[in-house]
């Protein structure tokens, strides 16, 4: 199927990006590109197949609930650009 | 007397043991060539020389009471994917050029813990998305082999680094070939483990179904050497597998005789360069000449590979590159509107084109409506292709074949057609869908450009693989070759 500048503001939205200028272009002309090239997939007889999630099948493992971690939250919060009080800092959400 | 640099990783261990140089002589004498290069290569994002100078001497003092760790005042280098405490972790991304992880990834503190010492962070594609080291925010690297050449990708500066005789060893990322096809463009020797065999705890996702740590060498000697030091079963990683760590180093002795070496049909037809199907047919010769027995193995499935791979991991990584959102930790946009707004923005400036790429690959192939075209289509035609390699291991020990398609290819030559470049890594996706151990050891050159011979091995085979890898190097010189000037 193309691939059209809707589409491609629609799935902006959903991963959260923006494109600047030339970039709008670009994405749309290889992004099309890139599905055309993926839709050989469907070329697979794959109806008796059961679809693969693990390389190895294994099931995920499980621990105990418990916490063993110690970094401070003054170590953690330093990777951000906008803190106060122990608390991270976001435009206002609600009016 | 050989140089320092010129050693192997045992060569240097061999070396700091018998008092040929002590540790602080060797990671200057490297950090020098390190600094001299990097004008040239742009092999490191961070050069971290005060610490390994300190870390050095510790060594020195350790080795002097008879008190030195497997890995003793071993110079490596991380790629800077994996987190390291205290020191910046890029990715190769602007999004993280400011990052500072408070913790190290579980590969960093074991290497640590067995002595090795750390002299920088290499460069490499952005979130590792790319062959060709180009996606980086910090510079392309140039291949050591011949400047303006790509070294590969996505662990570029690893494997140019090593190529380079900039450090004995580094690690890598594999989660499409990213170990195994810069190995073969720098000639060197590269290895990405069975999936879970390494931690990926502090190991920066990609696609978490593909991503698994590994190493880029000299030789599949130093290879058993790292890969026995950062293995084993990790609580903090739940993908990690529970499974005992062979002795790497004790098993490289096994004999050829006997083994049994299954030819990719697939891989030695249209496509691949006529002279480097030439070294690839040489290489598998000299395993017959000493003993192995050759068998033609057919993959049915595996041309699917590459479309099967640009859905897999796009899904994944739109998945988990959702985690930077300009809030927590990581490129923050100015001035925001709104939460919208600073997500959008912050994500838009943060990531390179070919990062934004996947995750609206990713998007697009998860959305309601492709879902099940694409997306649990991938799923169905890998678990083909893992059947593919299974069958196949019914008849033989080890598959092998080319690495690449062509040796070393010009910067910029592929960057403005994304599908090209996808198809670099056609040879090396199978073993990350099957979730394979899988190798690449320099078995000839084309056109004076290093060529890689790859082997594949059943899930936890690495013994049985670096075994049949070293003794291919014992009797051949390729894996010894040093690019011009770099010697």
């Amino acid at each position: 199927m193309s691939i059209g500048s809707d589409d491609i503001e629609k799935l902006a939205v959903l991963a959260r990006l923006s494109f600047e200028g030339d970039e709008l272009g670009d994405i749309t002309d290889k992004l099309a590109a890139i599905v055309a090239f993926v839709d050989q997939l469907g070329e697979a007889d794959t109806a008796s197949v059961t679809p693969m999630a693990h390389p190895l099948d294994q099931v995920q493992r499980l621990r105990a609930d418990a916490a063993d971690a110690d970094i401070d939250r003054a170590r953690l919060q330093a990777c951000s650009e906008a803190t106060e009080d122990g608390l991270y800092l976001v435009p206002r959400v609600i009016e | 007397m050989t140089a320092m640099h010129e050693l192997t990783l045992s060569g240097m261990r061999d070396g700091l043991r018998d008092g040929s140089f002590t540790a602080r002589e060797l990671t200057a004498h490297l950090l020098a060539r390190i600094e001299a290069a990097q004008p040239r290569l742009n092999a490191f994002i961070t050069i971290t020389a005060d610490a390994a100078l300190a870390a050095a001497d510790a060594a020195d003092a350790r080795i002097k009471d008879g008190n030195a760790r497997p890995l003793e005042g071993l110079p490596i280098a991380h790629k800077d994917i994996f987190c390291t405490d205290g020191v910046r972790t890029t990715c190769g991304s602007r999004m993280l050029e400011q990052f500072v992880p408070p913790y190290d990834a579980t590969a960093v503190a074991l290497l640590a813990d067995a002595g090795a010492i750390v002299l920088g962070k290499t460069n490499m594609d952005e979130f590792a998305m790319g062959s060709s080291n180009e996606t980086s925010f910090f510079g392309d690297v140039h291949n050591p082999w011949r400047e303006g050449l790509s070294p590969g990708g996505s662990s570029g500066g690893s494997a140019a680094a090593v190529s380079a005789r900039l450090v004995g060893a580094a690690t890598g990322t594999d989660t499409g070939g990213s170990i195994r096809q810069p190995a073969a463009l720098c000639g060197i020797t590269g290895l990405k483990p069975t999936y879970g065999r390494v931690s990926r705890f502090g190991m920066i996702a990609f696609a978490s179904s593909l991503d698994q740590a590994g190493t880029l060498t000299r030789t599949a000697e130093d290879a058993a050497l790292l890969l026995g030091a950062m293995s084993g079963l990790d609580p903090r990683d739940s993908t990690s597998v529970d499974a005992p760590v062979d002795d790497y180093v004790a098993a490289l002795d096994a004999p050829l005789e006997g083994l049994r070496i299954g030819i990719v049909q697939e891989f030695m037809g249209e496509g691949l360069d006529a002279d480097y199907a030439v070294a690839v047919r040489a290489a598998t010769a000299e395993f017959e000449a000493r003993g192995a027995t050759l068998v033609d193995v057919s993959l049915g499935n595996i041309g699917l590979s590459v479309p099967t791979y640009y859905v897999v991991a796009p899904a994944e990584c739109s998945s988990n590159l959702s985690r930077f959102d300009g809030i927590r930790f990581g490129h923050r946009a100015d001035n925001p509107v709104d939460l919208e707004d600073l997500y959008r923005r912050s994500r838009g400036e943060g990531f390179g084109a070919e990062v934004k790429r996947r995750i609206m690959t990713g998007t697009y192939v998860l959305s309601a409506g492709y879902y099940d075209a694409y997306y649990l289509q991938a799923q169905k035609v890998r678990r083909l292709i893992s059947a593919d390699f299974a069958r196949a291991f019914e008849q033989v020990d080890l598959v092998v074949g080319p690495t690449t398609p062509t040796p070393a290819f010009g910067l910029g030559e592929k960057t403005d057609d994304p599908i090209t470049m996808y198809l670099n890594d056609i040879y090396t996706i199978g073993a990350n869908l099957a979730g394979l151990p899988a190798m690449s050891v320099p078995c000839g050159f084309v056109n004076g450009l290093p060529a890689g011979l790859q082997l594949v091995a059943p899930a936890f085979g690495e013994g049985r693989m670096l075994a049949a890898a070293h003794q291919y190097q014992q009797a051949t010189d390729w894996h010894l070759q040093a690019p011009e000037g770099w010697s």
